[in-house]
């Protein structure tokens, strides 16, 4: 990364690991369990959070130094609700077709605490570049996370990925299911997505024994 | 000594502040794209009521409308009649398509009478009347465009929903149920049952037309009886003027 410090470069690369949102802080859950049914809203979703991320840190960062600390919490969610309407109404204005695929996950976006929680944490009391890195590496570290259990969701509970079926045809008994296969209908649940979010730190804890709380 | 931040009074006047210009951003961003999206939201209309009747670009597995571009043509091309009935009143109206069904569901609450806008399509001869109609999904509102021949047996159907669950709920927008209701009748017997969406009805692949049944979608319970309502409820209010189209 010739391009960032170390320091800087970190920002961006812990949270997909060492410090990431879900896995570590465990922050954006509901969300990670709402909308990971298939790939392709884990996709839209994680995009999408990545945008809001971005530009909300800088927003804040700007901010740091006039916004009062009794009210902080409340600027900040008006910040977020903002760009997001706003975002949804340019969208809905010239790419229709898009905004529709969003529209449900608008409410989840203002809603994610990742992203209270990287303003309040890390663009109240950094500079704008930093506080840029700091969220994009955020998301992707949700995004990431989102993505993981999307594919398994998908594949194990719907045979399929991006809608496309790569393990036959359910119904007509072809490919795959010809040997008895059957989808896990338990997988399109939430309940699923919660376990799988719980083998991911399992996984995770048990390669970094540093990550794990006495 | 306290930071100037922390004064009530400069906290005070920053919520004001901050409420006038996200207000005045907000405001601006939406009436100036207002237009913009009104015209999105009519092509919308158009598309999916050209969808209902058979008119889209379908692959072999997406549902695909025709383009934005094309659609007021084909509209005006296929869609030969846009009525309005009112109880026994049925008039014409070539803007019958932009009456908002929500509207007139709570104007129908409220005692007033509703005003049921039917389109009638015609294509390679065969006739299709199509009816807007909307419903409760889990969450929130879902609509459908519902072709049918003179007898209500279900010629093609378009779903769509606000904002149910994605990769659940929020399939009745994928052609694999939408399909399923192509053939299927809404009348038993003569009289009027609606299309139920049913869990284990031993008929994955729909071949028994005639059983008022569709295949649910596995996890998504109650957005399929918000179908099967929205049905039953609305296209009952259509079954006597198909009864009168009978009678003469």
């Amino acid at each position: 990364m010739g391009l960032l410090s170390k320091k800087d470069a970190n920002l961006i690369l812990d949270p997909l690991a060492d410090n990431n949102p879900i896995t570590i802080q465990v922050l954006g859950i509901c969300s990670a369990l709402a909308i990971t049914a298939e790939l392709k809203a884990s996709l839209v979703m994680a995009i999408s959070v990545i945008f809001v991320m971005g530009v909300g840190n800088v927003v804040i960062s700007l901010m740091r130094n006039i916004i009062p600390s009794k009210i902080r919490i409340i600027v900040q969610l008006i910040v977020v609700a903002t760009l997001v309407i706003i975002v949804d109404l340019v969208l809905k204005a010239f790419a229709y077709e898009l905004s529709k695929t969003l529209s449900v996950f608008v409410g989840l976006i203002i809603t994610n605490c990742i992203i209270m929680g990287r303003f309040e944490a890390f663009a109240l009391a950094n500079g704008t570049w930093r506080s840029f890195l700091d969220g994009i590496g955020n998301a992707l570290g949700y995004g990431v996370i989102l993505i993981i259990v999307g594919f398994f969701r998908e594949l194990l509970g719907s045979g399929t990925l991006f809608g496309i079926p790569v393990l036959g045809d359910p119904i007509a008994k072809t490919g795959l299911y010809a040997t008895g296969y059957e989808n896990n209908g338990f997988m399109i649940m939430p309940p699923m997505a919660l376990i799988v979010v719980g083998i991911i730190i399992w996984v995770q804890r048990s390669r970094n024994k540093a990550l794990i709380e006495d | 000594m306290e930071k100037r931040t922390d004064k009530n009074s400069y906290t005070i006047i920053f919520a004001v502040g901050m409420v006038l210009v996200v207000g005045t951003l907000l405001a601006y961003a939406s009436s100036s794209l207002k237009d913009r999206i009104t015209t999105n939201r009519e092509l919308e209309k158009q598309q999916n009521i050209l969808y209902a009747m058979g008119i889209n670009e379908n692959d072999e597995s997406n549902a695909i409308f025709v383009s934005t571009k094309e659609a007021p043509k084909l509209f005006t091309e296929y869609i030969k009649k846009q009525l309005v009935i009112q109880g026994d009143n049925v008039t014409e109206d070539n803007q019958a398509y932009l009456i908002d069904v929500k509207k007139e569901q709570t104007n129908a609450k409220a005692g007033k009478e509703r005003r049921l806008p039917l389109f009638i399509g015609e294509k390679e001869g065969v006739t299709y009347y199509i009816a807007p109609i909307r419903g409760k999904g889990l969450w929130d509102a879902i609509w459908a465009y519902i072709a049918m021949d003179e007898n209500m047996v279900v010629q093609g159907a378009f779903f769509d929903h606000k904002g149910e669950t994605a990769g659940l709920g929020a399939n009745i927008n994928k052609r694999f149920f939408m399909d399923d209701f192509i053939g299927e009748d809404l009348m038993s017997n003569g009289k009027f049952v609606g299309i139920k969406v049913a869990k284990g009805n031993a008929d994955p692949l729909n071949i028994d037309k005639t059983d008022n049944e569709v295949d649910a979608i596995a996890g998504s319970t109650i957005t399929g009886d918000g179908v099967s309502a929205m049905l039953r409820n609305e296209l009952r209010l259509y079954v006597p003027y198909f009864e009168n189209l009978k009678n003469n």
